[in-house]
């Protein structure tokens, strides 16, 4: 295993699928001559060329589309959203067209796109360009999911999304980009992580809490706080929200009878909610406490670090929650 | 152009054209005797348009369509039974029934998929002709819209990046004049919709959309153009739909004298009126059209529904 940030392991699996792969290119807003807006693709525009890693103009309804009409026609184009919050921009194109056309031939043809984009608060990036929208993409039948934490999981499961021969929609989290991980395989491994398996981060048994994205890291530095005060939490993280592992979800309840659900989209309908409903009829009689939910607080985040921080689940208010539940 | 090859190309017009008047009216029979779910919107009247664009293209060439898209299937080739079934909500149908009138498609034919957004195909006929450059192919993709998704964004963001790029597509407004009841020179200041081609820096032209050779022969230059890396061009069309906006709409907002004027320059009329078809061919096609048509309507209609649980598959691929 190698150390390494995650928009460097970001590069690394779009430069490996490059070259193993003719048909994949990019598109997206400063993704070529300076390398994205977050660095993830610095260098490959001098690799593969203009027409391969392209610069687009603020036409995210245009480049998108073009994503599903290169996809239809045998390319595998991964196209970037500077900021996930971008999604509604082109939501037209993300939803009715790329998510739905396979199924609206009745499987005639497939989309095999991905759509990258950055999710998350904690930058004092505000109302706009902050948003953890996850579970909006994950309402819509037709496209995959995917929320990695580390950068380990961000090569692994970019390299399974876009040989996927189906859309998918792949949240980065900003604040971790320049994070660095000690779990990217060597160079030369090709390696591929499955969709739908979710990863048990930590073992325990006296709660689950299932987390993704940035929750995953930060309910890590919980746990492992709480470890030393004798509670012993098992930390499951996501990985993929669609497909969902429910089964790896289930299996630590049965076992530890508590569940804490850490998700950053906004509580109100969102993803924790459909996790705790969905593994109920599986649980129901093996649960100790109330499901409980942490999220962000249902108001557009605010610009000021004041009003900010505090609205975004962090390691003290998951460990705060946790105390409470055991 | 010879008039040998003159009579061959106006029998085959003259065909594709009969086929696509026959078969609206087949559909809008079926919408009548409540055998067909939904609506759909007719391409009556509009017939010169798909016809003469897409006898300038190749087998492995695309287009986009859109929900007024029967008429672009059929000037493809596109299998009438397949389609007619499709429209009815039959397994049989090119999307087993899951697409419907608006959504119909026929990859086999490179049909990239009729689209019940306005303007929605836009950005994706765009992304086909990214494809074909980036593969390397001198694939040509033909977008088709209505002049209503000449307002939407995705018009103006793909056309901009097709002419940054010299992309091979070719944007074809059929510009019907009316968006649903809204008419379009009450919603734009300029009317003629081909001027927007210079402020993209391509060339743009308006044509007559009821004169097949008329859109043949302009087409078949924006094609060659497109075929040889130099990029796109914008066509708009003059056409006029007999129907209102789909099925279910009498199109009473618009104005009588109007529909007889276009009505009395028809298609298939203004082709007729060339003489370069004797009375006799014209009944010789018109028979073997029938029988083509009789045959979809039959195998549509005696085709079974899909099973209720088929509703669960094709919603990803393997």
């Amino acid at each position: 295993m190698r150390e390494l940030m995650v928009r460097d392991a970001i590069r690394e699996a779009l430069d490996e699928e490059m070259a193993r792969d003719s048909t994949v290119f990019q598109m997206g807003e400063d993704i070529g001559v300076i390398g994205g807006n977050f660095k993830c693709t610095v260098g490959l525009r001098d690799k593969y060329g203009d027409l391969r890693v392209k610069d687009t103009p603020i036409s995210e309804q245009g480049f998108v589309g073009m994503g599903v009409g290169a996809a239809l026609t045998g390319l595998r184009p991964v196209v970037e959203l500077m900021f996930a919050d971008f999604m509604m921009v082109c939501g037209d194109q993300l939803f009715n067209q790329m998510a739905k056309i396979t199924y609206m031939s009745g499987g005639q043809c497939s989309v095999p796109m991905v759509v990258r984009m950055p999710l998350g608060g904690g930058r004092s990036s505000a109302a706009q360009h902050s948003q953890s929208i996850h579970a909006w993409a994950a309402h819509i039948p037709g496209v995959k999911v995917v929320l990695p934490s580390t950068a380990g999981e961000c090569k692994g499961l970019l390299k399974t999304a876009i040989r996927d021969n189906n859309p998918v929609i792949f949240f980065e989290h900003k604040m971790l980009y320049t994070t660095k991980f000690d779990d990217v395989p060597d160079e030369g491994e090709d390696v591929c992580i499955p969709f739908g398996k979710a990863r048990i981060v930590t073992e325990g048994s006296d709660i689950t809490v299932v987390a993704n994205s940035m929750m995953t890291i930060k309910a890590e530095k919980a746990v492992k706080k709480l470890a030393q005060e004798g509670i012993h939490a098992e930390l499951i993280d996501l990985r993929t929200i669609v497909p969902l592992d429910t089964e790896t979800i289930i299996r630590s309840v049965k076992k530890t009878g508590k569940l804490l659900i850490v998700d950053e989209g906004h509580v109100d309908f969102g993803i924790s909610g459909e996790i705790a409903a969905r593994i109920m009829p599986d649980v129901f009689y093996d649960l100790e406490a109330p499901v409980q939910r942490l999220g962000t607080g249902n108001v557009p985040l605010p610009f000021s670090p004041a009003l900010e921080f505090p609205l975004i689940p962090d390691d003290k208010s998951i460990a705060a929650k946790i105390r409470e539940m055991v | 152009m010879s008039v040998k090859k003159d009579k061959e190309l106006a029998k085959q017009f003259y065909t594709v054209m009969y086929r696509t008047r026959r078969f609206e009216e087949e559909v809008f029979e079926f919408y009548k005797r409540g055998l067909m779910p939904g609506l759909a919107h007719l391409y009556l009247g509009e017939e010169a348009i798909a016809t003469g664009a897409c006898a300038t293209l190749r087998e492995d060439d695309y287009i986009g369509s859109t929900h007024r898209g029967h008429g672009h299937l059929v000037a493809r080739g596109a299998d009438l039974n397949r389609m007619m079934a499709e429209i009815l909500g039959k397994e049989t149908g090119y999307s087993k029934g899951k697409g419907g009138s608006m959504h119909i498609m026929a990859m086999d034919k490179g049909i990239l998929g009729a689209n019940g957004i306005v303007g929605g195909e836009i950005p994706i006929a765009t992304g086909a002709a990214y494809s074909a450059k980036l593969r390397g192919t001198d694939q040509v993709t033909l977008a088709f819209f209505g002049d209503s998704a000449s307002n939407e964004g995705t018009f103006h963001e793909s056309i901009n990046m097709a002419a940054a790029w010299d992309l091979p597509c070719v944007y074809i407004i059929e510009n019907n004049l009316f968006g649903i009841s809204v008419d379009i020179r009450r919603v734009t200041r300029e009317h003629q919709l081909s001027k927007r081609a210079e402020g993209y820096g391509i060339p743009g032209v308006t044509i007559d959309g009821n004169d097949v050779f008329t859109v043949y022969e302009t087409v078949r230059t924006a094609v060659e153009r497109a075929r040889k890396g130099e990029g796109p061009t914008l066509i708009e069309c003059l056409t006029y739909r007999w129907q209102g906006h789909h099925v279910g709409d009498p199109g009473e907002y618009r104005d009588p004298e109007e529909l007889a004027e276009w009505k009395a320059r028809e298609p298939l009329g203004v082709l007729e009126g060339k003489g370069l078809l004797t009375e006799k061919e014209i009944t010789q096609i018109k028979a073997g059209v029938d029988a083509e048509i009789a045959e979809a309507c039959k195998f549509a209609e005696e085709s079974p529904y899909p099973d209720p649980s088929e509703a669960y598959s094709d919603l990803f691929v393997d």
